[in-house]
């Protein structure tokens, strides 16, 4: 077996050493009962050939984003990356060390997340963020359970524009910690009017920009609305291109900026890993009650400047039943990943990189609403916006990808039940090509 | 109070002493390259990636655009390799020398596995692709899968936790949604012992539970007499790791799966030991309920400085069917992932919830197949074997200079506590450090709790022979050093690391958790 | 008035109906170096034994238990800002709450210095 180093005589010299006369012995606390005679009902061990060909066969049977023209979204997108990223994670300093336990000897990793947390703390537009979570989904619910905590409040609203997925992870973390929380009615095109009436005992209001269905919105009013009652505004983002070109959630009086990250650096990975960005305001009683690593900066016994993992009493591993989040590992690599790329791209880079999502989507959402019997739902958007069809948008969709094209994600998959079968929710990136947007175009037609 | 004495020094000791260290001129020192913040370059007007030039169409964000820049500096691709590379070098690896970091399981991470998850029709896809163009996809985590359950003979397993953490999360909210399904929703206390890794207790509590402390009895295990002791019919679980974190088998195991059955609760395992045991025993005949798997530690996909990982989730029958959203299911030649409420109903399950968006960590369960497919049944029991075999050599070796915290043999890791340095003025923490000038990444120290001054040493089967002997060499050798009173060898470690000793006080008082432009000046 | 101990490494000294609480010298040593307190509300009535607060060092959270029951009058907010007083002037400057106690008689129980003396030894 090629990667075990031990060889028949080491054994037998170890455990001799040991003193016992078999490897048996060494699992004599297992019941007998419990003890197998042979191997698991499993194949026996592989070459790296074999096991190339059978997952290469694997991986053959899925359409992959790249041998296609483009367009799905709701949560995750296709971007370019550029090929030092993923070269600088596959460094074995990176990809096979643990979480920087000890910082004399992890000095990379723990200066890369004080870039990140400074980076996400730019983008978003906040004063602070931590070294990452899961993914956005899981930000979200932390973020609800971090304002719960922050305003000692057990009420949350959800824009009913919010992801739904992201509504049903924040649900799930939510549901056996006593806190309410209700979900607005979605809205395409549009937004639920959440801050008409936020209750005096909220602890917070969930806004997704752009929402799910692509629309853009000005978070202000809603921070103001919600500040007036002592509530806390959470704004969330599934498309981190989105804030190369857009105010920031932070200029618009955001208190929790939580989204998903990979957009940069990190690819579609069929959704997952990814990596989920958390930011907020500076203040103490914010930063004690943050879930997740954060790195921070002071100094050796040298007077050097280094970077250590800090106030770890909030965690899991001292605080234990105290802790404000359960995590442990997070989404160490994609942090990396995404790092490299934003300071690759830069502001510059970043904002072509927008412009140019933008631009596209512009240009598809008039090609295609322009097809009889389209209508364009969303008016104001980034790069997403969603389309009402004359027909079952599943139905498109599946007729779209026999003729080659990934066209969109039908929202009535996000929203089952709820009415939204000609709705079509549709992005598209600077990875678009003219003939994409052509190919794209005919083929609804041909399929309408 | 409640004096909790981990509060050993943070601070370093040793004032500089300005006059005594010969800088250079550049802060760099040799291969060792100083390396400012990528903020403190101040390229704002630079890019590392180039685009066709956008054609300037009017925006159609309205008074929503933002017109001020973010400050985020760019890099040209060189300035970014460099910066990176140099960054990476301050960095301990597994592929550097042997990282023995107890309950981490900081295996070989085999460069196969990398390949795979880069293939374009796992990496490139979507996860809301139409489910026609994705069979490939789905077929790779009903296979993952039908591993799993077959390692631990469990009926069902739920793949979209993200982490070991995640998995608790999960395994407890099946417990949970399986005692208000009961109509026992008033059990709420989760029996939990002391030496558990803090992820537990926080899990439990997340699911509205609160911990109930079980003590370990002499022999590190759990004390029978103590844990039925708290059985009640208020109790709705125990959590226990096992091979737990003393690196021991709980050799009452059965009874105490009985003991809590018969008490109407249900039985937690945290797996994160599995590599001792993996295809060797399986947690379904041991009575288990749940168990999540760290795909990171068990099976080798990398631990990636911090994460990501994933933590799929065994259940038993009595749980299976509240699995979480979503789930794939084979339906005659083909795949479907079953994704909302009621489709879930109407396949007879009860779902407690979505934990994520999405369906889980599909790049890790890529690599965790390309690791389990190259060993096959035979290599995954040889590698729990050469894993425990190698822990027990390591404690043999050191039983003598060391002080093992408990008697007899151990399982794929091997405990110490700090009695050998009685003393020597050394304690744990000076231990470890100074290892790190002998060129290892210290073992896990102060975990778990049960002993004093703990390190805690999981080889795993990836050492050769000679690579352990040279690691017990070297231990044995500051083991003597502290006894005989080379005090500064350890109290001053490490002197030949990128760093020195860090101001972890200093950073807790006045967090800096980002650069900004007037620290910079300052 | 003296002041009093607990077993638990809290002091208490009383005047009149007021006492003024902190951890005492010993417990601040072995803790280290002390990073953050976490303080209780003002007006909060707390019951003898109850969590009073939180001790933080760097890799360790400690609770403070109240030494009597009664009522928060005051906390020492500067500990907010400057936690390092707890290690500099445990029994002095680095006090944590001052309370109006409900029932004097949980003194009598309480250790001296002499006694306190004798249980850290
Ligand atoms: C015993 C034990 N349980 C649970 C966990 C948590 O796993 P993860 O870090 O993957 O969330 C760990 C890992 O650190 C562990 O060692």
């Amino acid at each position: 077996m090629r990667y075990l180093p031990l060889t028949d005589a080491d054994r037998a010299e170890m455990l001799e050493m040991i003193g016992v006369d078999s490897v048996d012995a060494l699992f004599e606390d297992v019941p007998q009962t419990a003890r197998l005679d042979g191997p698991v009902d499993l194949p026996r061990h592989k070459s790296e050939m074999e096991v190339e060909r059978l997952l290469t066969q694997i991986s053959r049977k899925n359409i992959a984003a790249s041998e296609a023209p483009f367009f799905v979204g709701a949560g995750a997108y296709k971007h370019h990356i550029p090929s030092s990223v993923d070269h600088l994670i596959q460094r074995s300093e990176y990809l096979t060390s643990y979480t920087p336990y000890q910082p004399e000897i992890s000095q990379g990793t723990l200066q890369t997340l004080f870039e990140f947390q400074t980076q996400v703390a730019l983008l978003t537009g906040m004063e602070v963020a931590n070294a990452s979570m899961y993914d956005g989904s899981t930000a979200c619910g932390e973020a609800v359970l971090m304002a719960c905590r922050i305003t000692k409040r057990r009420k949350a609203i959800l824009s009913g524009n919010l992801h739904p997925h992201y509504a049903a992870a924040t649900h799930t973390l939510a549901k056996y910690m006593d806190i309410e929380i209700k979900d607005d009615a979605a809205k395409p095109g549009g937004l639920d009017d959440i801050a008409a009436d936020i209750p005096d005992d909220v602890a917070c209001v969930v806004v997704q920009n752009p929402d799910v269905f692509g629309q853009v919105h000005d978070l202000e009013p809603i921070a103001k609305a919600a500040h007036e009652k002592g509530a806390l505004l959470i704004a969330v983002f599934t498309e981190a291109v989105s804030l190369g070109l857009m105010k920031t959630p932070g200029a618009m009086g955001a208190d929790i900026v939580v989204g998903e990250g990979q957009s940069i650096g990190v690819g579609l990975q069929f959704g997952g890993p990814h990596v989920g960005l958390f930011a907020c305001r500076n203040d103490r009683n914010y930063i004690r009650n943050l879930p997740g690593r954060l790195a921070g900066e002071t100094v050796d016994a040298d007077g050097r400047r280094g970077f250590v993992l800090t106030l770890s009493t909030r965690e899991q591993h001292i605080r234990r039943d105290k802790a404000t989040s359960n995590i442990c590992t997070n989404s160490g690599l994609m942090t990396l990943a995404w790092t490299i790329h934003m300071s690759l791209l830069g502001d510059t880079g970043l904002r072509t990189m927008a412009q140019l999502s933008h631009e596209k989507a512009c240009e598809l959402a008039d090609r295609l609403s322009a097809i009889s019997g389209v209508e364009l739902v969303t008016d104001a958007f980034f790069n997403e916006f969603t389309l009402r069809l004359p027909k079952n948008a599943a139905d498109v969709v599946e007729a779209l990808a026999e003729k080659g094209v990934l066209g969109g994600v039908p929202a009535s998959r996000l929203y089952p039940g709820k009415g939204y079968d000609d709705l079509l929710i549709v992005a598209a990136t600077e990875t678009n090509t003219d003939s994409d947007l052509d190919a794209f175009e005919a083929a609804l037609k041909e399929v309408l | 109070m409640a004096m909790n004495t981990q509060g050993r020094p943070s601070a370093p000791l040793h004032t500089p002493d300005p006059g005594a260290y010969d800088d250079t001129f550049s802060g760099s020192r040799g291969l060792d390259q100083a390396e400012p913040l990528i903020f403190e370059r101040q390229t704002y007007d630079k890019t590392g990636v180039d685009f066709e030039t956008p054609k300037g169409t009017k925006s159609r964000l309205g008074a929503l655009e933002r017109t001020e820049d973010l400050g985020l500096p760019g890099l040209s691709e060189p300035e970014a390799m460099r910066h990176y590379v140099r960054l990476s070098r301050k960095n301990y690896a597994i592929d550097i020398g042997l990282y023995p970091l107890g309950s981490c399981t900081m295996k070989h991470n085999p460069r196969l596995n990398e390949k795979m998850a880069r293939l374009p029709g796992f990496s490139d896809v979507h996860p809301l692709q139409p489910q026609s163009t994705v069979q490939g996809a789905f077929e790779l985590i009903g296979e993952l899968a039908h591993w799993l359950m077959t390692l631990t003979n469990m009926p069902t397993v739920a793949m979209s936790p993200k982490a070991g953490a995640h998995g608790e999360l999960c395994g407890m909210m099946a417990i949970r949604a399986a005692l208000d399904a009961r109509g026992e929703s008033h059990r709420r206390r989760v029996l939990v012992p002391e030496s558990a890794h803090g992820t537990n207790p926080a899990t439990a509590v997340q699911c509205g539970f609160f911990c109930d402390e079980i003590p370990a009895g002499p022999d590190g295990r759990v004390d029978m007499e103590a844990f039925k002791a708290k059985l009640g019919d208020d109790v709705a679980a125990i959590m226990l790791t096992n091979p737990n974190t003393c690196g021991l088998f709980e050799r009452d195991i059965r009874a105490i799966a009985d003991a809590i059955h018969e008490a109407g609760g249900y039985f937690y395992c945290d797996g994160a030991n599995f590599n001792a045991i993996s295809g060797r025993v399986r947690p379904g005949d041991l009575g288990v309920d749940a168990m999540h798997f760290n795909l990171h530690k068990t099976y080798s996909t990398p631990h990636g400085g911090g994460g990501p990982g994933a933590g799929p989730t065994v259940l038993s029958e009595a749980l299976a069917k509240f699995a979480p959203l979503p789930f794939v299911i084979k339906e005659g030649d083909s795949w479907r992932m079953v994704e909302d409420e009621a489709d879930a109903r109407a396949q007879g399950a009860q779902p407690f919830g979505r934990m994520v968006a999405f369906h889980g960590q599909m790049g890790m369960f890529t690599r965790a197949m390309s690791y389990m497919l190259s060993h096959g049944a035979d290599g995954l029991k040889q590698a729990s074997e050469d894993a425990v075999l190698n822990a027990n050599y390591i404690l043999a070796r050191l039983k003598d200079v060391m002080t093992p915290s408990f008697d007899g043999l151990c399982m794929h890791e091997a405990l110490f506590d700090d009695r050998f340095l009685k003393d020597t003025g050394v304690t744990t923490l000076d231990f470890a450090k100074a290892m790190i000038d002998e060129g290892y990444h210290p073992m896990t120290m102060y975990f778990p709790l049960v002993v004093h001054g703990a390190m805690l040493i999981e080889p795993t089967e990836s050492e050769s022979k000679a690579s352990v002997d040279r690691f017990c060499d070297t231990l044995e050798a500051l083991a003597h050093a502290a006894k005989a009173g080379e005090t500064e060898r350890f109290t001053a470690a490490p002197r030949f690391a990128p760093a020195k000793r860090l101001d972890e006080t200093r950073a807790a008082r006045q967090p800096v958790l980002r650069w900004t432009p007037a620290a910079s000046e300052a | 008035m003296s002041t009093r101990f607990t077993k638990d490494h809290e002091w208490i000294r009383v005047e009149g109906e007021e006492g003024v609480m902190g951890i005492t010298a010993y417990a601040a040593e072995q803790l280290g170096d002390v990073v953050f307190v976490e303080l209780p509300e003002v007006g909060k009535t707390v019951a003898q034994g109850d969590e009073l607060a939180v001790v933080e060092s760097v890799k360790a959270a400690s609770e403070v238990y109240a030494p009597v029951s009664g009522e928060i009058i005051e906390v020492n907010s500067a500990l907010e800002d400057a936690p390092a007083t707890v290690n500099e002037a445990p029994q002095g400057e680095g006090w944590f709450v001052k309370i109006k106690l409900s029932d004097k008689a949980q003194l009598d129980a309480m250790m001296d210095d002499a006694a306190y003396a004798e249980h850290t030894k």
